[in-house]
């Protein structure tokens, strides 16, 4: 039952609001239906320059020479730009919340490591004048071999994709290269099982497609700021983002947004800003810069292609008594934002089933395709599909109708979950009531009389005793030996903020005060490893569910630190 | 070398000058000023950039500009009397045929391009009048709607 | 050097500026070359357009003769060719096919092309402008030179008027309906005397660089009837001299699979 409770900010809240279950125009529509809504690249500027990228056709390869003088004469070229000129190279977005290691050059310098990669940007008078230019760019290859497999890339001589990551793998929290789960002990489950079923599943990286291209406008304004005009479904994000490749104060940026011609987590990632502003800031011009359709798809990050191993040990009457998930994530060739996609499915699985034993691993995994990002429940999306899969083929062997099987399984109010949480207003036994209902598929009485609020708690509130693991997480090399391969970047603006416990501005700005407990572990690659992280839960007595409210402190995996 | 090419736009004559080369969309947009035309893909194969040119649904982004000499070009900007919404445009309003609105202007003129000849078109006919039109967002559902709902209306322009 | 335009007033002259300059091409539609003049292609740096009127369509006899600037959307309004207009509607939507011409489609790359894929299966011959005269060629001697070595400017194509209605055959396989991209298309003209199949000739679409003709299933085909038994060894065939592309709609390795599925529902008229 949905709970209001209204004593909290009373004296801000309005009683008379009635609009729940109306029709109510969108105030955007009268814009979008006569073509007055503006987007970004409906702003036009005297004098603008059009920037496009020079971009890798190869999947892996080192750089040996790069040649732009043909491309500094070709005609209308106000600029060539280079790695050497962005004055942050690299970076990751995450970074912004301490989360990952920069690992990203906005223009590569020494190493291509996937097919549409970023290598030179020319700023010309028109967009065929820069696409000129850029055949003239001479760029001089060494191929190397290429991994796109999430296992291949795991394996030990693997090629290394991303120097900043030597195994191929995300490093969470600085040392371990995958997220766990670890509940109850799934072997025992196994062996006690009436029916083993192990599966795979394989999920196709999907392109969000917007119909509106990633792009940007930049322009000085008068103050020496400069205007951004952008689509950015995150638009202080962004912001943040370029005043730290750029190396300027976010002050000195002035982002115009909030209109997007889809974006569907596809434009998160700061694709076109940061060359954008940077091509205005080298030629005084504002400067466009627009993906075409081709780059859309080769540059811009898909969902993540994630391989899912599903391994699940059900008994004759229907009950899955262990469950066992691995799941990798294919990064592609960078972070972006897959590290987190994977805290997400971490953070799901086992779905909404009460299960007394779950094992899961997750890794974020580097190959040489195209970096991948946010898009539509991205980490949480593919998982369902396999884990969905997975109950058609359980109630099929336990010989159940799927919907009375997922009813039987399904988590209900007071059962302990996997991540040692009490589940509370759980409304999958009703869903599927109302599914079957509205497919007038028949299931019997005492399924339809089952309820999330009955059933759950006592047996099924217990943590199970887990066995402590005997492969502890792989501390990877990251984080204690990790030399970056190029030289870091003297101290900048941005430097200093983040150098700073104990906390970054964005801890500032979203743990309102007291301050979290455990500074952020946050350490520069040349300096001793940081304090270890709080204890994984599966080593510690398990604390007593507390009821989540006001004032309660809760685990955070992205953070890796505890946050009100 | 730029090429002076004239034709009418939404019942008034204009005059651009375009690059050899250039398409019709980069002549109304950054040449005329009319921004209601959007560029998706510049392939032909989204329909964002959809005008009416001498009666016909076409997509700006693959339409030479100097091949529209002297033609009669229809934009989403023209549809609009004073301040009446035409049928279409209250309908797609009324129906929430539109999410981030980009598909909005292309999907209008491919509809109003087949109105023009169809007054009352069956839902396949519909259908088949939008097919070039992608929109990422509704589910087209809506739009079919909101067309069907623009033919149906007694409101005549 | 920005893209020039070059407009004439006759074939002729058009066929010799393309004819001189290797980075110039004759623009018909404008649905490829602006394409590729959108994406920022430096491959050419000429256009050449005509303002000869190439947008006839005549009646002679056993064949029809189709001018190179009659629009896709133009033959689905033309009563002598109804027996396009199922190929007509499965080609990109309203807008695409108003642009689209006759003389175009014969040199878009695989997967597209599936007009010029039906004018092959009816025998098409193109008549090529080269310089002050014209010749004429058949499509599938164009589709071979295509990118090659091959001089002039279609003006226009004649196609075999189909016997009967039931005697023409197109399926187009898509993952978007009705406009996708081809997995593959298959057209076929199956002329029948008394239950046999005469002079059967087959065509298929994206399964090489080029519209080709499937050799081995039409030879299958000669003499045989339009049943199950009949066609066995057209199908068995169905994948013989093909060369169909990896791409993003679909595999060499899938498409060379679905031919003979595909094929068997077109030869026995069997729904999709």
């Amino acid at each position: 039952m949905l709970e209001f409770r209204k004593d909290y900010f009373a004296d801000e809240r309005r009683d008379d609001l009635d609009v729940i279950g109306k029709g109510v125009q969108r105030q955007d529509m009268l814009g979008h239906v006569t073509g007055t809504t503006t987007f970004f690249d409906d702003h036009k500027m005297a004098g603008m320059g059009h920037l496009k990228v020079l971009r890798s056709p190869h999947h892996h390869a080192r750089i040996r020479h790069i040649d732009v003088s043909q491309a500094e004469r070709s005609p209308g070229v106000r600029r060539v730009i280079r790695g050497a000129d962005v004055p942050r190279n690299l970076n990751t977005l995450l970074g912004l919340i301490g989360f990952g290691k920069d690992d990203e050059p906005s223009l590569a310098t020494t190493k291509v490591r996937y097919r549409g990669e970023p290598i030179v940007a020319v700023v010309a008078d028109s967009e065929r004048l820069a696409h000129e230019a850029l055949a003239r760019v001479r760029v001089d290859y060494d191929p190397l071999p290429a991994v796109f497999d999430v296992e291949e890339a795991l394996k030990p001589g693997a090629p290394t994709v991303n120097d900043v990551y030597p195994g191929n793998a995300f490093e969470y929290h600085d040392r371990f290269d995958h997220q766990r789960v670890r509940f109850g002990d799934v072997e025992a489950g196994f062996r006690s099982a009436d029916h083993v079923l192990e599966q795979r599943y394989q999920m196709s990286p999907i392109e969000q497609a917007p119909t509106e291209t990633n792009g940007s406008i930049a322009a000085p304004e008068t103050n020496g700021r400069f205007v951004v005009y952008t689509p950015t479904q995150g638009l202080f994000f962004s912001l943040d983002t370029c005043a730290k490749i750029l190396d300027v104060e976010s002050n000195a940026l002035h982002f115009v947004g909030g209109t997007a011609g889809g974006g569907f987590g596809g434009k998160v990632d700061s694709l076109t800003e940061p060359l954008a502003i940077l091509g205005a800031m080298l030629t005084g011009r504002p400067v466009r810069y627009v993906l075409g359709r081709e780059e859309e798809m080769q540059f811009g990050g898909p969902r993540s292609g994630e391989r899912i191993v599903i391994k699940d040990g059900l008994m004759r009457d229907g009950r899955i008594v262990a469950r066992k998930v691995t799941v990798w994530f294919d990064s592609g060739a960078y972070t972006r934002l897959t590290s987190y996609g994977a805290v997400k499915c971490a953070a799901h699985v086992p779905g909404p089933y009460t299960i007394p034993a779950v094992h899961g691993d997750f890794y974020c995994v580097f190959t040489n395709r195209t970096p991948a990002t946010a898009m539509r429940g991205f980490g949480v999306t593919g998982v369902d599909f396999a884990l969905e899969c997975q109950m058609d083929k359980l109630a099929a062997l336990a010989g159940m109708d799927p919907m009375e099987f997922r009813i039987l399984n399904a988590y209900r109010d007071g059962d302990m979950k996997a991540h040692r949480r009490e589940a509370k207003n759980t409304a999958l036994v009703e869903c599927v009531q109302v599914a079957a209902e509205k497919a007038r598929w028949p299931i019997r009485e005492e399924f339809r009389r089952a309820s999330s609020r009955t059933g759950g708690g006592g047996e099924r509130a217990r943590i199970p005793p887990t066995p402590k693991d005997t492969s502890p997480p792989k501390r990877t090399a990251g984080g204690s030996t990790y030399t970056p391969s190029v030289a870091p970047p003297p101290a900048s603006s941005w430097d200093r903020p983040a150098a700073s416990p104990p906390a970054t501005p964005f801890q500032e700005r979203f743990a309102m005060p007291p301050p979290p407990p455990a500074p952020m572990p946050r350490p520069a690659s040349s300096q001793p490893p940081a304090p270890p992280p709080p204890e994984p839960a599966d080593r510690r007595e398990p604390p007593p569910p507390a009821a989540p409210g006001p004032g309660t402190t809760r685990f955070s995996s992205v953070f890796g630190t505890r946050r009100r | 070398m730029k090429t002076p090419v004239q034709f009418r736009l939404n019942d008034q004559p204009v005059a651009v000058f375009v690059d050899g080369g250039d398409n019709l969309l980069t002549a109304l947009r950054d040449g005329v000023g009319d921004v209601t035309p959007k560029f998706g893909c510049g392939q032909g194969a989204c329909g964002a950039c959809t005008v009416i040119v001498e009666g016909e649904p076409r997509l700006a982004c693959i339409t030479l500009a100097e091949a529209c000499e002297g033609a009669r070009v229809e934009t989403l900007a023209g549809l609009r009397r004073g301040p009446d919404l035409h049928p279409l445009q209250s309908a797609f309003m009324e129906h929430f045929a539109a999410q981030c609105g980009f598909c909005t202007p292309g999907m209008i003129m491919a509809a109003k391009a087949l109105l023009d000849r169809n007054p009352r078109p069956s839902r396949e006919e519909v259908v088949e009048a939008i097919a070039g039109n992608i929109c990422r967002c509704t589910g087209y559902e809506p739009i079919i709607e909101a067309i069907l709902a623009a033919a149906a209306s007694a409101r005549r322009y | 050097m920005p893209i020039t335009v070059k407009t004439t007033a006759t074939f002729a002259e058009a066929a010799d500026l393309v004819a001189g300059n290797r980075a110039a091409r004759f623009l018909g539609g404008g649905t490829l070359l602006m394409r590729d003049v959108n994406e920022g292609s430096v491959a050419f740096e000429t256009l050449v357009r005509t303002t000869e009127p190439a947008r006839a369509i005549r009646t002679a006899g056993s064949r029809i003769e189709i001018g190179a600037a009659v629009t896709i959307a133009q033959i689905q309004a033309e009563r002598d060719l109804a027996f396009l207009h199922g190929a007509a509607r499965l080609i990109g939507g309203p807008a695409v096919r108003a642009a689209g011409t006759v003389g175009g489609n014969l040199f878009a790359p695989s997967p597209y092309g599936d007009l010029a894929t039906a004018l092959l299966a009816l025998d098409g011959v193109a008549t090529l402008q080269q310089g002050a005269s014209r010749r004429e060629m058949p499509l599938g001697d164009l589709f071979a030179q295509r990118g090659r070595d091959l001089r002039g400017v279609v003006v226009s194509v004649s196609i075999l008027r189909p016997e009967s209605a039931d005697a023409f055959r197109f399926r187009k396989v898509s993952r978007v309906k009705p406009k996708g991209a081809a997995v593959l298309t298959i057209a076929a003209h199956l002329p029948t005397s008394g239950g046999r199949i005469g002079k059967a000739r087959v065509a298929y679409g994206a399964m090489a660089p080029t519209p080709i003709r499937a050799r081995a299933v039409e030879r299958a085909l000669e003499g045989r009837s339009l049943d199950r038994d009949g066609v066995a060894a057209a199908l068995a065939a169905a994948a013989e001299g093909t060369d169909p592309a990896d791409d993003a709609i679909a595999s060499a390795w899938y498409r060379r699979e679905v031919a003979p599925v595909y094929l068997r529902r077109l030869l026995l008229n069997e729904p999709d």
